[in-house]
């Protein structure tokens, strides 16, 4: 077995504690009926523990699969989708690690794993073999800022986290409200992400491959290969294989059809799961959640949330803006360009200084707090899947 | 406004809401309330004082919260929506008529309305930029409106404080005491790391002051890191200039007076999938090629101090490379790879020969870039350059046009006379095709070979605002830390003759911390138990609302 194979195997080890443990973190949540004498649940700790220990093994063939991937590209595994993304997935569970040795909440277990589950899953769909790196890429900063920024990414993420079980358990499902339906859509964006999983594993696993001539917006004729069945055409398509389906309408140059049919084919797919999950409850998803969450403390949930903020807004400001303007400044001959990326960091830079400012300045504890902490996390997702897939910019390497 | 003449005697200045010295409520919304608000220290601040003067508005206005967010708000949206279509600087246009054709062409009319709202430019645009300056009159005012008088309060602190602000403490206790009490307190406090003060019959203890002022530290590291931004307009700070160098060609580095640069070569690479590279194949096959390394050998030169104007003396400085990421470096400047045009052509070879009998009169080499007048090639055969057209784009009113100055397409107007046609035959001759516009000619230039080599693309670049803009962010890096990650814990304890003990305890943040440091003195020295008074309101507060559903 080589290097690369070892790795690949130990981040599907990773994938799969990840799962088992999501799965008895729930149970520990869900099983807490009888209080010990302290306060706490009993079956919740000790069902809680077994889960921590598992997703600990899972952390450390995780910890493997970065390293392993290191040793065999020679560099450090954060250079494309793929791998800034796994390791997103990674540094998510390491936030929770450190949160769950401190706090002892499997509640947060329970929503934290599943996510990073959808996020490695998310990652593997992008091309995943070695590759080496383009000169611009070729430094030590790579390490240092790409390290820094998915470290901070994660340990934000998990303040959406808390604010998520926080909502969860405050907004009132019966009634209508703004909260609901924004809830509602929180869960309906992740399942969106599990429809993109399913129709991408579907169509490669299938072999899907359709190709279309086209004319691209400097109006040069170019070629592209379609791994879903063609919804959306290419500006002045012409298809290339007979056999296969006709996309439904053209798009002008500027509109990326093979992408925007990746995103087409992920809602029809997702929509269609969220509205069977629904059918088969017969609730909204936040309301399957609700049991879950019925026994949370709130305040700790707070707490963990503000906790996330002020250890990941540090390492965001290190990572995203000074280290990347050190290394802009030795790659690109400018510390800032106002490339997409570095504007989307910026953004989120700014997001967390007025979450800051908001809590600290304008009292913004419990439910706002914890809307921001969500929306936090949907800035850093935007800035990750859309910045690099379809705002074209120095940055995307995948 | 007039001072505030607090019971004890104390004249503290207009504004005020807890007397500075012994800590009485000032104000009848503070007498009123259980706890004492301690953000600020219950100083004057001037946003809350004053609010008469045009000045005074200005003031009030800059330093609120709720006015620096939405700042920071209005930032964010406004940079976020430079996103939405690529900025000017990053699409293939460069005059405003092209630029504003670019977006309608390849936008339509998103692109138009883009452009005309001028989002094709945000960063730079002058509403954007006044964002930016108000936000960092914002960072100064409402640093200063809080900063001064915490920091005066902090520095004046007196040990022994009136009841009613003990009493309206988050953490407060009230019980008999012990003749060593106080004694025990002090000691333990001592070890546990804290600044104690003594007055009389009571003490004061106090750790990690300090991170009060982090978060006005880091204002100044941003107000600073934008300081440095603003100076790279001034002349002098910053240079950007791009040079384009042939391999062979030594030109004077822009905008660098007395030194020049050297192409020796250069070179691009691709992975190439074998050996080290081997497990690498699957993704070069994918994408059809990696580039591996651009580089430029260079040799940098010196003109000597000494030297006069206008001699051509080079000293040798150093002979290096650049690559992507490694930068050359002297003398404050750096220079980067940073583009390369591959296989310019450098020179053209001919061969005069008459048509006919297809015999030679010799051959002539045409540098591109350098060409001569006149070639002569001996035996009374001489050709000569009428017209030098590098980058030959068609005729306008029968004169042959060049579209740049670069050797793309280059085209010849020449003379070529032969002992047989001294009146001499004209020709006009590009790569593709020769025209005779005087008629048919008895000679031509037959094109024999081209000489290509590449072009570096290189930017210069100087910018004395980095150590002001790293000393910035530097500094906001410590001051966050300090903010964030240390508290200003205070305990406030005093005994009275009949030995009862008071205590009231603050922190800035994390209580929890707080109260582990105070169980261990509690234990220590037989201190009356403390109650968090906060969450006994809370605690009634929720049993309230309980009996009422």
């Amino acid at each position: 077995m080589s290097l690369t194979d070892l790795s690949g195997n130990l981040l599907y080890v990773a994938f799969f504690a990840y799962l088992i443990g999501a799965i008895v973190f729930g149970g520990a949540v869900k099983g807490n009926k009888e209080r010990t004498s302290e306060g706490s649940f009993k079956s919740e700790s000790r069902w809680g523990n077994i889960a921590f220990a598992i997703t600990i093994l899972g952390f450390l063939a995780n910890l493997g699969y970065f390293f392993t991937r290191w040793g065999a590209t020679g560099h450090a595994p954060l250079s494309n989708m793929f791998e800034f993304t796994t390791a997103f997935g990674m540094t998510l569970v390491a936030g929770f690690i450190v949160i769950y040795a401190i706090y002892k909440t499997p509640i947060v277990g329970m929503v934290v794993l599943p996510v990073a589950l959808l996020i490695i899953a998310f990652a593997s769909m992008f091309p995943s073999e070695v590759s080496p790196l383009i000169p611009a890429l070729q430094s030590n900063w790579l390490a240092i800022h790409v390290s820094t920024v998915v470290l901070a990414e994660g340990v934000l993420a998990i303040s959406a986290a808390a604010g998520l079980i926080y909502l969860l358990k405050v907004v009132d499902l019966n009634k209508k409200s703004k909260q609901r339906f924004w809830l509602e859509a929180i869960m309906y964006s992740l399942i969106l992400v599990i429809g993109f999983v399913v129709a991408s594993s579907y169509f490669s696993l299938t072999g899907y491959e359709s190709e279309f001539a086209y004319v691209d917006k400097e109006g040069k004729n170019a070629e592209i290969t379609y791994h879903m069945p063609a919804i959306f055409g290419m500006h002045q398509y012409e298809q290339l294989n007979e056999d296969k389906m006709t996309p439904l309408m053209e798009t002008p140059a500027v509109v990326n059809a093979g992408k925007l049919t990746t995103v087409m084919w992920s809602l029809i797919v997702g929509t269609i799961i969220y509205w069977l999950i629904r059918l088969i409850a017969r609730r909204r998803i936040a309301a399957i959640f609700k049991p879950f969450v019925k026994n949370v403390n709130l305040q700790l949930m707070d707490e963990i949330g503000y906790r996330a903020v002020i250890i990941g807004f540090p390492l965001f400001s290190l990572g995203a803006l000074i280290f990347a303007m050190i290394w802009a400044q030795i790659a690109w001959s400018r510390f800032w360009g106002w490339d997409p990326k570095e504007v989307w960091a910026l953004v989120t830079w700014l997001f967390y200084a007025a979450y800051l400012h908001l809590r600290l300045g304008k009292g913004w504890h419990g439910e706002k707090s914890a809307w921001l902490g969500v929306v936090g996390f949907a800035i850093i997702m935007f800035n990750l899947v859309a910045v690099n897939l379809i705002i074209a910019g120095l940055h995307s390497y995948a | 406004m007039e001072k505030k003449q607090c019971q004890c005697g104390h004249l503290n200045p207009p504004g005020t809401v807890l007397c500075e010295v012994c800590g009485r409520s000032l104000t009848e919304k503070e007498q009123k309330s259980k706890l004492v608000d301690m953000r600020y220290e219950g100083t004057a601040r001037r946003s809350q004082t004053y609010n008469k003067s045009i000045i005074d508005k200005v003031w009030n206005f800059f330093s609120s919260v709720k006015v620096g967010v939405s700042l920071i708000v209005l930032l964010l949206v406004a940079a976020a929506i430079g996103t939405i279509l690529p900025q000017k600087a990053y699409i293939p246009a460069t005059t405003a008529e092209e630029i504003k054709a670019y977006y309608a062409d390849v936008y339509g009319s998103v692109g138009r309305v883009y452009h005309f709202l001028g989002f094709h430019d945000m960063y730079s645009s002058f509403w954007f930029i006044l964002l930016v300056g108000l936000l960092a009159i914002s960072l100064i005012v409402a640093s200063l409106d809080r900063f001064v008088p915490l920091y005066r309060s902090l520095k004046n602190q007196r040990v022994l404080r009136h009841i009613s602000f003990m009493n309206k403490q988050r953490i407060f206790a009230d019980g008999p005491g012990a003749e060593d009490t106080m004694q025990k307190a002090e000691e333990k406090l001592k070890e546990l790391k804290y600044k104690v003060t003594t007055d009389k019959n009571g003490l004061l203890a106090e750790k990690g002051r300090f991170s009060r002022w982090g978060p006005y530290v880091n204002h100044i590291g941003l107000i600073i890191f934008l300081f440095g931004v603003m100076l790279r307009m001034m002349p002098g700070f910053y240079v950007d200039e791009s040079l384009w160098l042939r391999e062979g060609e030594t030109r004077a580095i822009p905008e660098a007076p007395g030194y020049s640069l050297e192409n020796k070569g250069f070179q691009m690479e691709t992975y190439t999938g074998e050996d080290d590279e081997a497990v690498f194949n699957e993704a070069i096959d994918r994408v059809g090629s990696v580039a591996k390394n651009y580089q430029t050998d260079i040799v940098l030169y010196q003109k000597p101090e000494d030297s006069l104007p206008g001699a051509a003396d080079l000293e040798k400085v150093k002979e290096s490379s650049i690559r992507v990421n490694e930068p050359l470096k002297f003398d404050g400047y750096a220079i980067y790879q940073m583009d390369f045009r591959l296989d310019e052509l450098k020179a053209m070879r001919f061969e005069l020969t008459n048509k006919e009998s297809e015999e030679s009169l010799g051959e002539l080499t045409i540098d591109l870039i350098n060409p001569e007048k006149t070639y002569d090639l001996g035996n009374g055969a001489a050709v000569k350059l009428l017209g030098y057209y590098p980058d030959f784009s068609g005729f306008e009113n029968g004169e042959p046009q060049t579209a740049t100055p670069l050797p793309n397409n280059p085209g010849f107007l020449v003379e070529m006379t032969t002992p047989e046609t001294p009146d001499g035959e004209t020709s006009f001759i590009t790569i593709k095709n020769t025209v005779e516009p005087f008629g048919e000619n008895q000679y031509k230039l037959a094109f024999q070979a081209a000489e290509t080599r590449d072009v570096s693309g290189l930017t210069i670049r100087k910018d004395r605002t980095l150590p002001i803009l790293g000393l910035g962010g530097l500094i906001f890096m410590i001051g966050v830390a300090q903010g964030m990650y240390f508290n200003h814990r205070r305990f406030w304890i005093q005994q009275k003759a009949d030995g009862e003990i008071i205590l009231a305890g603050h922190t800035n943040k994390n209580w929890f911390g707080l109260k582990k440091d105070l169980d261990q003195v509690t234990e220590y020295a037989s201190l009356p138990a403390y109650v968090d008074q906060q969450e006994e309101i809370e605690k009634a507060e929720k049993l309230e609302s309980e009996e009422q559903s």
